[in-house]
């Protein structure tokens, strides 16, 4: 009457018990290292290259000078700033992919107080009105959504996403406006001259301002989110409106306040940028940073020590890819893939720190009547 | 079942459990939430798949790997939350999933439905959308499914948890029938008059231990309890007569229209007193939440309704309708309420203990930052009084199990020194230990002269605890009668007068 050969599964998922932090941070390096030697499989079979060169030369594309250093560390700080402003609101559960559009907004802000007042005000208070003018704006593009959500309960990653296109258009806008040379379509070098309104080094660091700020966000909102009552209601609103009504917390305004929080940091960014870094504005300034900063939050669990690291590797990848890609004249897609593996392996570690897997025994080892066996038995 | 383990992590939830079910019986297997019974037969059922041990079935050893081999073996499982798809039709729920070849017939699907109805005595409708069916019909509609695959071992996991006491009958009644056919029914229960009432023999589980099986009929419930627990239970609960009582709580004309446009409470007044335990009672969905989160500050309610408070020191009169939790508080109200969802609205699961004690009180005082100090030991404090189980006061309560997830809501709600204390299914799913632990920590309350409004499923604890039980039927009051001369019936009947 039954037809079943006994038969295990072949492989099984069992959740593990929480894992010490240091075995934890064990499977995250391993899987670093096996995502490592995959990629040097790739290498070799598509390129025939030596993959330990081609890793030397990653390291050399992101360290190999002082000035490429400098400029791996403005980046990662660049997208570390963005990050920092997305962990709130990622905290709240609320998805603001939008940072792309509030990196923009607060960069056009930031290039048209440098276009229309670098030369009228003295520096000081130039940058009092940039600073103000990047986070006014960048804010803004955040309380429209929360606004809406929290007042009408519509989709935030939809809405944050289209706000996105509408920087975007914005951008290509004040470019036209603001073109130089005439048909050029693009901006140019802002006060190439007189350099108004560009950071200026500091103690001797090219990129010192853009360290500075960036660290001292970072301890910042490090207190913000773990030791500031705002901080609390932001945990137990991402945790349960229910939870957060039943603790006499206005939902609405904790949503739009935390968001007014988020865009204006991400429009910081946007003034590091501009101000910072690239000295002009064009519609690929925020240039996907604001979607690998996504990541970089998650990845880190909304810590924003740990995010310092995990925007370094980010920023360490995505250099040393440019650098293999022209040096062997390989094809940009080689680069991706090879990020494309590391962050693999790297977000599919988490899984491994969970679960763990169970195979399929010899079929001798797996029978262990060691009990009076009690029959099962039909009538 | 020989020797079956399983185990989450480090957690055993079931360990070397042996046991057999035979055709022609009802067997129950009991013990308490988290002793592994619904683990041990979702092994039967093709969900979990045991980590040692060997099921046999007639004789044979199997292996059971999805639920599709469990069919195939003839064995179906009704689970406690029903797996059906409200837009389909009974009869498209019975054949969703089913490999068979050929045409989908609806006219032989609804004979067959209709010959496993009158052949057991159920009672459906194959043409009837699941969304319109009542809570009784989808569990028989679940038991058909199971019956049409031709299952001749059914499982049925807590099957009376929602079902009202005529429901309940009518399932016994069917289940005998089923029986009388031969086949074998377990029933995953931790309820002991059901067990006395329906089975032949009781499987007793403790903590993932198989404890032991017994004839039902040389059991009873005391002795059921001991096998259940380890330990002999007192399974009364003391109630004392407080003669002073004052007013309390004021509620009248109260209605609250959901946002589906449903009338969920309709003009509800009655009065709540300091000193006594006012007991709700009711078929859940009946507008206990609603009732309990109105008066909260938590719902919106119809522009008449009232609920005053009268303070004990000052005899003023507070409005509590129209503010919100906030308010209340600022208006000096000591309002402790542990709402039925526990991770999803009194507490945060994601935080530790601590964490989760300043939860209604972080905002005190004038400082940007948290203070942790004193939570910290509050959390302490309940850690030890209330002997909470727990790695750390920091491991997020969301590990805890369900009866110390309780415990710290309960022990944060009293230690704000409440006035009046509101609480929904405040055991349930707790052990029976702990499910005295709560009802000693609500009696004290109610000796220092609190008004513990408890809303609770259990009419035997009803009956036992409270001083007054209010009963609710489709958001109307049937009936306030005294808790110490009302019986069980009486209840039952008025929990369904509107029917």
């Amino acid at each position: 009457m039954i037809q079943n050969p006994i038969k295990e599964p072949l492989v099984r998922i069992v959740k593990r018990d929480a894992l010490s932090s240091g075995k934890a941070w064990g499977i995250r390096i391993a899987s670093l290292l096996l995502a490592l030697v995959l990629c040097a499989v790739i290498i070799f079979s598509i390129t025939k290259l030596n993959p330990l060169s081609v890793y030397s030369t990653m390291f050399r594309g992101a360290f190999g000078t002082a000035r490429r250093s400098w400029q791996t560390i403005r980046d990662a700080m660049t997208l570390l700033c963005i990050s920092l402003g997305l962990a709130p609101a990622f905290m709240m559960r609320f998805w603001n992919i939008g940072a792309e559009g509030q990196i923009l907004v607060g960069g056009i802000a930031t290039a048209g107080c440098m276009i229309y007042l670098g030369d009228k005000l003295p520096t000081p208070l130039l940058f009092v009105v940039m600073l103000v003018a990047c986070l006014a704006a960048g804010a803004l593009w955040g309380f429209i959504p929360a606004f809406f959500k929290a007042k009408f309960g519509t989709n935030e990653t939809l809405f944050t996403l289209m706000m996105n296109y509408i920087a975007i258009q914005l951008t290509s806008y004040f470019v036209a406006i603001w073109e130089k040379p005439f048909g050029s379509n693009t901006v140019g070098i802002i006060n190439d001259r007189t350099n108004a309104g560009w950071f200026q080094p500091l103690f001797g660091l090219q990129y010192g301002w853009n360290v500075a700020i960036v660290l001292v966000l970072t301890f910042a909102m490090y207190f913000y989110l773990k030791h500031s009552k705002q901080g609390y209601e932001i945990q137990v609103v991402g945790e349960s409106e229910n939870t957060a009504r039943y603790a006499g917390i206005n939902v609405s305004r904790v949503i739009i306040r935390t968001m007014i929080l988020s865009g204006a940091v991400c429009g910081l960014s946007g003034f590091i940028v501009v101000a910072g870094a690239g000295h002009t504005i064009s519609t690929s300034t925020s240039g996907g940073r604001g979607f690998t900063a996504i990541i970089v939050a998650w990845l880190s669990k909304f810590n924003p020590f740990v995010m310092v690291i995990c925007s370094f590797l980010l920023t360490f990848l995505d250099k040393g890819a440019a650098e293999i890609a022209s040096k062997f004249n390989l094809n940009d897609y080689v680069s991706d893939i090879l990020e494309g593996i590391i962050l693999f392996f790297v977000l599919g570690s988490e899984f491994f720190i969970n679960y763990r897997l169970i195979f399929r025994q010899k079929p001798s080892a797996d029978v262990n009547a060691d009990d009076p066996k009690k029959e099962v038995e039909a009538a | 079942m020989i020797g079956v383990t399983k185990t989450f992590g480090s957690v055993i939830a079931t360990n070397n459990v042996s046991f057999d079910i035979r055709y022609g019986e009802v067997l129950s297997l009991l013990g308490e939430n988290g002793s592994g019974k619904t683990t041990l037969m979702n092994m039967l059922s093709g969900i979990y798949f045991p980590d040692a041990g060997e099921i046999q079935v007639g004789g044979t050893p199997v292996s059971i790997r999805s639920p599709k081999d469990a069919y195939d073996l003839k064995i179906g499982m009704i689970h406690q939350h029903f797996k059906l798809v409200d837009v389909f039709t009974a009869a498209e729920n019975i054949v969703l999933g089913l490999q068979e070849h050929g045409k989908y017939d609806k006219k032989e699907v609804a004979r067959r439905v209709r010959e496993i109805c009158a052949k057991y005595g159920f009672d459906i409708d194959p043409e009837q959308k699941v969304y319109t069916m009542t809570v009784s019909q989808k569990q028989t509609l679940e038991i058909v499914k199971v019956l049409y695959r031709g299952a001749d071992i059914l499982i049925l996991d807590e099957p009376t948890a929602v079902l009202t006491l005529q429901e309940i009958d009518r399932l016994f009644a069917v289940i005998r029938n089923m029986r009388a056919d031969g086949k074998a029914i377990v029933i995953i229960t931790h309820k002991l008059n059901e067990v006395l009432a329906v089975s032949d023999r009781v499987t007793i589980l403790r903590h993932g231990e198989y404890i032991g099986t017994v004839e039902t009929k040389d059991a009873t419930e005391a002795s059921l309890t001991e096998m259940m627990v380890g330990k002999k239970v007192e399974l009364d609960i003391a109630r004392d007569l407080i003669e002073e009582k004052e007013l309390r709580l004021a509620v009248r004309d109260l209605t609250v229209v959901n946002g589906d446009g449903i009338t969920v409470l309709d003009n509800i007044s009655f009065d709540a007193y300091s000193g006594e335990i006012l007991g709700v009672a009711g078929i859940s969905g009946c507008g206990q939440k609603e009732l309990l989160e109105a008066i909260a500050g938590l719902q919106k309610t119809a522009a008449n309704a009232s609920v005053l408070f009268t303070d004990p020191q000052s005899g003023e009169s507070k409005q509590l309708i129209g503010t919100n939790p906030k308010k209340i508080r600022q208006l000096g109200v000591h309002l402790s309420f542990v709402p039925e969802d526990r991770l999803g609205m009194g507490l945060v699961g994601s935080m530790g203990m601590t964490e989760n004690m300043m939860l209604k009180n972080y905002s005190d005082g004038k400082s940007l930052f948290l203070d942790r100090k004193q939570p910290r030991a509050l959390a302490e404090q309940i850690l030890h009084d209330l002997e909470v189980v727990t790695p750390g006061i920091n491991t997020p309560v969301r590990r805890l199990s369900g009866g110390n997830v309780q415990k710290v809501l309960v022990g944060r709600e009293i230690a704000a020194a409440p006035t009046v204390l509101m609480t929904a299914y405040a055991v349930r799913g707790l052990d029976i230990n702990t499910s005295y632990t709560i009802y000693n920590l609500l009696n004290e309350q109610k000796k220092n002269g609190v008004s513990v409004i408890y809303v609770g499923e259990d009419l035997d604890v009803l009956l036992q605890l409270c001083d007054r039980i209010m009963v609710l039927c489709g958001g109307k009051i049937t009936g306030i009668v005294d808790g110490r001369t009302a019986t069980k019936e009486e209840v039952g009947a008025l929990m369904v007068n509107n029917h």
